[in-house]
């Protein structure tokens, strides 16, 4: 089923994107539904979107479930290893 | 002999509200008149696949175009970027889907061998439109594939959709269904409760369902494929064409 779902979050960081361009991005679109491109029936898509520079500019990720699940967990025990000092560095 | 000759291309054509959409077209080269087909394109977008569909329509002798839902949000812009931008934007809304398949049914019904019917089909949130579109215009059948969300309450957590159960009294032309009996959105009840309502309302219809496919079962580049129930549900597909847009 197309779940019409869509969380959306502002971000700030980069992404390289089309043609081996990076990105300033600004937008995040994340949502469970059919994918464009893997072969999956539902996959775990994100969009690290810059829509200022229009609907190109972004970086598109289709994960099956249990391994974005799993890159989930992976990027907080990344967050969670540093000493917090290392982030409000910014 | 009838010539077997198409033409496939990138058209421009009056949507909704008469604004201009882009749409993709195939289109026979036989003068013979025929019918028309307007492919609802999936959430995923105005992609390869639903071309793919277009052409088939247009080899098996029937006229047929895809609009390109996501065209005012993203004119240009690949198929995937343009789908992530219109989802961003919100999607479709059902009253847009409704204009952009008229404009396709009018631009269908202007060809010069057109016999004047046509139909749409859609495959999971097409089936859903497909379903919409009949029952808000003049068409003359509708094929609905694993339309999910048509009737009843979304799942909590899922952005609601207008539930579409008061149009089963005022469709148009005669609907076949093809689903899944593993899908779960539809599931087999769902399906069900889908037919009762066109039995209720006395509207002519066929499902067919088929064991061990799910959702997607005609997505041959997915692992959801299904090729016995694909197979099966395009010769019902010919079949319901035949019948509902000949002569």
């Amino acid at each position: 089923m197309c779940t019409y779902q869509t969380e959306m979050l502002a971000i700030k960081g980069s992404g390289k994107g089309p043609n081996g361009e990076w990105l300033r991005l600004t937008d995040a679109s994340v949502y469970v539904d059919h994918p464009f491109h893997a072969t999956a029936t539902h996959t775990v898509n994100i969009d690290l979107r810059a829509p200022a520079e229009g609907p190109s500019a972004r970086v598109a990720l289709e994960l099956h479930p249990a391994e974005a699940r799993a890159l989930a967990e992976t990027i907080l025990r990344a967050l969670d290893a540093v000493p917090p000092a290392v982030l409000l560095a910014g | 002999m009838a010539s077997d000759a198409i033409t496939a291309e990138t058209v421009m054509i009056p949507g909704d509200g008469g604004e201009t959409i882009e749409a993709y077209a195939a289109t026979c080269h036989d003068d013979a008149p025929r019918g028309g087909v307007v492919v609802i394109h999936h959430m995923p977008g105005y992609d390869r696949e639903s071309k793919e569909h277009v052409r088939r329509f247009a080899a098996q002798g029937y006229n047929a175009i895809c609009p390109n839902l996501y065209w005012r949000e993203a004119p240009g812009a690949s198929p995937s970027d343009a789908a992530a931008t219109a989802r961003a934007a919100g999607g479709v809304p059902d009253e847009r889907l409704v204009g952009d398949v008229a404009g396709a049914m009018t631009w269908l019904k202007a060809l010069p061998n057109s016999n004047g019917k046509v139909a749409t089909i859609g495959y999971c949130s097409g089936g859903r439109h497909s379903w919409l579109a009949n029952g808000s215009l003049p068409l003359d059948a509708a094929v609905v594939c694993y339309g999910a969300f048509i009737i009843g309450e979304t799942p909590e957590g899922l952005p609601p959709k207008p539930d579409l159960a008061h149009l089963a009294t005022s469709m148009s032309g005669p609907i076949l269904g093809l689903f899944g009996n593993d899908d779960v959105y539809p599931t087999p009840a769902q399906v069900d409760e889908l037919e009762a309502l066109l039995a209720d309302a006395g509207h002519p219809y066929e499902f067919h369902r088929y064991d061990g496919a799910g959702h997607a079962f005609f997505s041959v580049d997915r692992t959801a494929y299904r090729p016995e129930a694909a197979a099966d549900g395009w010769d019902r597909i010919w079949a319901f064409f035949d019948a509902n847009l000949g002569g």
